[in-house]
């Protein structure tokens, strides 16, 4: 395919033995078995070390804002899954979260606590998969199995739940769609009981491994400055040791009655930001969601699970800007409502799209294997920059 | 350290006088216009002045008002130092909508902008590369509009299919 | 001079026949084409559970080694253009599966302006699983019925004439 607005500059240089190098041009996608999805970057290389890395984007523009014009409030959920397959509960609790705003629906208590319940399993969810991947893009390939393994037990637990082992299409405007299964409470705290001494297992495996660190510390490290000015949110951010999080500064749902910390990167291996410091904030952050979920599951109080709304809901104009900690971080919906049964726009900032938008700059004079380990370290996935 | 909405409009009026409109809205969505040519100015302002200090720009939108013949840029703005936020809203005129560029001053406006380029048609003058970043290269329209219509086939695939519910 | 295709239907030959496409479809190589949604479920059924190797299968990253292209997710109209040319690079005999419903005809994309309706548009498919996504249970049985298909397959034995052909 045509490199049309890729032209790079190609270096051509005389070494002292009379020796004429040039860059390689290399397009590194967008089918590759270790970019998350399908993405490309068009490397120029000098020999191993990038001079740059410029990604190419929209191989899975899906147009799924424009889809929300054309199907309706309640029937833009299932779409909003597929924003972000990866952790797609926070979406659909981002649409909700919208729409409630705008028509001003307030959804109650247990209806709530089934929200933050599916949103910390969602996150552990998506930080196994984040941190499996990324095991197997350095080139470990068990920590990926004992990710997808334990993906399989949380499979079986949304599977009660909601039906759905991936696009689970759990909320719904107003609360969620179902209430908690009889004994689904046992089998949360069974497999919280067995999850957690599994992440102690899992940082003996590979996160404090010679070769891992190796790889990860000091490579492509962010200052706090860049990651804000690139607008990096969630363990990206925290990564780089600022310390905000979306549930404890701007709280929403009842994540003010919940006690959880927030951890930050800190440079304990390499230089603060630096990649191995984001794959350590995943681990943690996996870890305080399990202390989430057993408050969740002692808290949980009894009652309807959603509000009455409308079959065909119609909120007032106006717009509404609503954030929530997805697991890649700040998600962003910004809905502007006409007044009739069908959104007039909806736009989605996703904490991928900001991070692929550094990647030229952090990526600089990195090999290209360093480049893998980049990507993986800021947990990109397609859909979210694509949308 | 942390301003609110009225605290921040009377100090962006305080600079810039008319070119900011009047305070819509309250709370985190409170909001104000701002001539499209002058978005820049502001946006530097806001973020170097100590007491706004908005260091983010938390999402840029493209939205596409036909009735009022006009899109409209709206900027949400975060600042993490101070914990505040604000909204700043642009009309552009729909049959050429220009838009004074902010990519000098967040450096994620770069590729927010490129996709209100590519999805709206909104020109954002001083921007580095303005090109297309979601849709392939040759694409005809801008798909977010909406008057858009979609073409019949894009390189010999046709882009719809019959359904297949017919007997 | 060639041997294949030219014997009469006997026991030996069939024989022959059935022991090359034993050995193929014990050992299918799928080329990882994971676009979407369908990619994660397609890499659990490759993970411990539902356990793909044990059918002979082996996530491969290049076409030019894999016998079969499982397209799992939504096939954009900017990725189907390569798609084409990753599946001219497989070397022959190759076998497509679409996995999902995006695969198949678009599935709930098919409102999209963007969006490829069906990957069939662009290769040749051998198996359709449906689904959104499929679970590991259901694209192992697809695999099963690439691997019946590849079992009626004729090598040595005269192919056999068609009946009944559609026009």
């Amino acid at each position: 395919m045509s490199l049309a607005g890729f032209e790079v500059e190609v270096q051509r240089s005389k070494d002292d033995g009379g020796v004429v190098t040039e860059d390689m041009t290399l397009s590194m996608g967008p089918q590759h078995p270790s970019t998350h999805g399908v993405l490309r970057f068009v490397i120029r290389a000098d020999g191993e070390v990038m001079k740059e890395a410029i990604p190419d984007i929209g191989y899975l523009h899906r147009s799924i804002e424009k889809i929300a014009e054309k199907v309706g409030w309640h029937g833009f959920l299932p779409y909003t899954d597929r924003v972000d397959y990866v952790a797609a509960m926070f979406c659909n609790h981002g649409w909700s979260l919208a729409s409630e705003q705008l028509a001003g629906i307030e959804v109650p208590k247990r209806g709530e606590y089934c929200r933050v319940i599916a949103d910390e399993l969602c996150r552990i969810h998506s930080h196994l998969l984040g941190v499996g991947s990324m095991a197997m893009d350095i080139g470990a390939f068990t920590p990926f199995t004992h990710a997808i393994r334990e993906r399989e037990y949380l499979n079986d637990l949304f599977e009660e739940l909601c039906g759905a082992r991936l696009t689970f299409h759990y909320m719904r405007i107003g609360g969620v769609g179902w209430d908690l299964p009889a004994g689904w409470i046992d089998k949360l705290s069974h497999f919280l009981d067995r999850f957690e001494p599994l992440i102690d297992e899992y940082d003996r495996l590979i996160s404090f491994n010679k070769i891992f660190v190796e790889r990860l510390a000091n490579v492509a490290p962010i200052t706090a400055e860049e990651a804000i000015d690139y607008n990096l949110a969630g363990p990206n951010l925290r990564g780089s040791g600022v310390r905000y999080d979306v549930r404890k500064d701007e709280p929403y749902s009842v994540y003010p009655e919940l006690e959880f910390d927030v951890p930050i990167g800190t440079g304990e291996k390499g230089t603060v930001g630096d990649c191995f410091d984001r794959y350590i904030v995943r681990m943690r952050e996996m870890r305080e969601s399990c202390r989430i979920l057993r408050q969740c599951v002692v808290q949980i109080p009894d009652g309807p699970v959603i509000a009455k709304v409308p079959r065909n809901l119609k909120p007032p104009a106006g717009d509404v800007y609503v954030r929530l900690e997805s697991a890649r971080g700040d998600m962003g919906w910004y809905v502007v409502s006409d007044g009739t049964a069908f959104p007039h726009r909806c736009k989605i900032r996703t904490g991928s799209f900001s991070a692929i938008s550094i990647v030229p700059k952090i990526s600089r004079n990195l090999m290209i294997a360093d480049l893998i380990a980049v990507i993986a370290s800021l947990d990109l996935v397609a859909p979210e920059i694509d949308r | 350290m942390a301003m609110d909405a009225a605290g921040l409009h009377a100090r962006l009026r305080e600079k810039f006088g008319d070119v900011v409109g009047p305070l819509e809205g309250s709370g985190r969505n409170a909001s104000a216009t701002v001539a499209p040519a002058r978005i820049a100015e502001v946006g530097e302002f806001l973020k170097t002045d100590p007491a706004l200090r908005f260091d983010c720009l938390s999402n840029l939108s493209g939205v596409d008002y036909p009735k009022q013949g006009h899109i409209q840029i709206v900027y949400h703005l975060f600042s993490y130092l101070h914990r505040h936020a604000f909204v700043l809203r642009v009309n552009a005129p729909r049959d050429n909508p220009q838009v004074a560029t902010v990519s000098s001053v967040w450096s994620h406006a770069d590729w927010q902008e490129r996709e209100a380029f590519d999805l709206l048609g909104v020109t954002f003058e001083g921007h580095p590369d303005l090109r297309r970043i979601l849709m392939p290269e040759d694409w005809p329209g801008h798909p977010l509009r909406k008057d858009f219509v979609e073409p019949e086939s894009y390189h010999g695939i046709p882009t719809s299919r019959e359904s297949l519910l017919k007997a | 001079m060639s041997l294949i295709n030219t014997a009469p239907e006997m026991a030996l030959t069939t024989r022959v026949d059935d022991l090359l496409n034993w050995t193929r479809k014990s050992s299918l190589w799928y080329m990882m084409f994971g676009l979407a949604c369908c990619a994660i479920e397609m890499m659990q059924t490759g993970g411990p559970r539902a356990d793909l190797e044990r059918f002979g299968m082996a996530p491969r990253a290049t076409p030019r080694v894999s016998d079969v292209i499982i397209v799992s997710g939504t096939l954009t109209l900017k990725m189907a253009l390569r798609t084409k040319l990753l599946y001219d690079q497989m070397p022959e005999p190759k076998y497509a599966i679409s996995m999902g419903s995006c695969a198949n005809c678009g599935g709930l994309f098919q409102l999209a302006y963007s969006v490829c309706d069906g990957v069939d548009r662009v290769i040749p498919v051998d198996v359709y699983v449906p689904g959104c996504p499929p679970r590991p249970e259901a694209l192992t049985e697809g695999l099963i019925k690439l691997q019946e298909k590849i079992a009626q397959e004729r090598w040595l034995v005269r192919k056999a004439e068609p009946v009944g052909v559609r026009a």
